[in-house]
């Protein structure tokens, strides 16, 4: 049975991809994210990480500590290069 | 975990890999340690280009030797590794660069690189979106067979065709020490028992210098906080990778669309700080979106810390040790370690399988730093 259920929606990845990537090998969350790019996209892996971590225990039998967790990344939400750009009030012109 | 093998390779970022499949595949018996996970290090945190415009001739040349075998990596090790040749365009803002830019060139084309200087009509061309007035451009350099591809993908299809070819790679396993006898290396103590073997590589990164000194030997390198950025997913601007010594900003645009790039933390501290920062968040949205405006308007998504290994000269540390025989360094890459992979890796595989030498890896050697007359490379981003 194909599992066509979207595990990660910024990355278009399904629960197959996850589960082919794990019988190739990709058996630790950090090399999954590397292969598959699960938590690059814009959610930053809120949505998937934990539907990840449910699969590779699934298919792997074994328990994923939450030690394994990917990095988290800052910032917590997208943010604008202008308004990361913008100077602050009294930030001297030339000082940048 | 195997007891005995040919080669112990410690470090599992693409040059450990790297080497251990073209080890491998010379049929010799190879176990790679790492202490997390692939890629976990310098390689996964990098900007992802491959430039072959250096100031030295040895970078220049190990750069241009990669470049040729990234060209068919892909089929090699029957994996797609997201090799995209869109040139490097290096920005130069005074006639002190241009000049140093011309000596570059013509060292460069004497080694055979397709380069040219670009006036400043030329470089709309190759990245439109650029302000040239808002960076004082008054010239550039322009290689097309320079690029980028993916660090995590081309380390995986290293690791896979090294297992492929009987080597074993062990990762969450940690080092603790070498045994040598006769200054010559026998074994390799880890986390999960010892393995005999007469050959280590030190491919560490950060950490070699850590590893040298389980032996004895005292290396120069020293830990650099490097900070990457990258935005979300845009329709394709630009093919090249813009980098500028000058402000020592690089970026470039990825094949799934975002903007990745990197510049030097404003008041750096050398060590092993791992915090990514705000002042490198504002330095670099402030000097990107001066080089292309337009990205006034687009989200950044996230933003990582990697280190660079970096060496008194700027270059890497290659070969065996001249003191403990058997041990070979393959560490020092200042922030090009995956761009000199290939190359690197054929160069030390030729070394331990055939006891071939180079020139390369003879001016490499760490002995270079008892002398007194270094040869620095000044061609540095990021």
């Amino acid at each position: 049975m194909k599992h066509h259920a979207i595990v990660c929606r910024c990355e278009d990845i399904t629960e197959q991809d996850v589960i082919d990537a794990i019988h190739q090998g990709y058996t630790d969350l950090e090399e999954l994210r590397r292969k598959l790019r699960i938590g690059m996209g814009p959610c930053q892996g809120r949505v998937c990480i934990s539907l990840v971590k449910k699969i590779l225990e699934k298919e792997t039998g074994k328990k994923v500590s939450v030690e394994s967790y990917p990095t988290s990344r800052p910032p917590v939400i997208p943010i604008s290069l202008g308004a990361l750009a913008k100077k602050t009030r009294g930030e001297n012109e030339t000082k940048s | 975990m195997k007891r005995k093998a040919d080669v112990v390779i410690i470090g599992g970022g693409v040059n450990g890999v790297a080497t251990a499949y073209a080890l491998a595949k010379a049929g010799l018996d190879v176990v790679v340690l790492e202490k997390n996970y692939l890629s976990s290090g310098a390689t996964g945190k990098c900007g992802a280009g491959i430039r072959q415009q250096w100031s030295t001739a040895e970078n220049t040349e190990l750069a241009i030797r990669s470049v040729q075998m990234f060209e068919h990596l892909s089929s090699d090790l029957g994996m797609d590794i997201e090799f995209r040749q869109g040139g490097y365009l290096i920005i130069n803002h005074s006639e002190k660069e241009l000049r140093q830019s011309e000596e570059n060139v013509e060292m460069q084309k004497r080694l055979g690189l397709n380069v040219r200087l670009l006036d400043i009509s030329e470089i709309l061309s190759i990245v439109p979106v650029l302000d040239l007035k808002g960076i004082k451009a008054v010239g550039a350099t322009f290689c097309p067979t320079d690029g980028h591809a993916n660090p995590f993908l081309t380390t995986f299809a290293y690791a896979n065709a090294a297992r492929k070819h009987g080597a074993t790679i062990s990762t969450h396993t940690t080092v603790t020490g070498i045994k040598t006898k006769d200054q010559h290396v026998t074994s390799v103590k880890t986390s999960k028992g010892t393995i005999h073997t007469s050959w280590v590589v030190d491919a560490a990164g950060v950490y070699s210098k850590d590893i040298a000194k389980m032996v004895g030997i005292k290396t120069p390198n020293k830990p650099y906080r490097k900070e990457v950025l990258a935005t979300e997913r845009l329709q394709s601007m630009f093919e090249a990778m813009v980098i500028s010594f000058t402000d020592g900003i690089y970026f470039s645009q990825q094949q799934e669309g975002q903007i990745v790039g990197g510049i030097p933390i404003p008041h750096e501290q050398i060590g092993l700080y791992k915090t990514p920062t705000f002042s490198f968040l504002r330095h670099m949205s402030q000097t990107l979106t001066r080089y292309v405006p337009l990205l006034r308007h687009v989200n950044m998504l996230r933003h990582w810390t990697g280190f660079y290994d970096v060496t008194p000269d700027a270059r890497p540390i290659l070969g065996e040790d001249r003191t403990v025989k058997g041990f070979i360094h393959c560490h020092g890459f200042s922030g090009h370690g995956f761009m000199l992979s290939p190359m690197v890796s054929k160069l030390l595989t030729e070394y331990i399988a055939y006891e071939k030498t180079s020139p390369i890896l003879d001016r490499l050697n760490l002995d270079r730093f008892e002398g007194s007359n270094l040869t620095q490379e000044h061609s540095v981003v990021g």
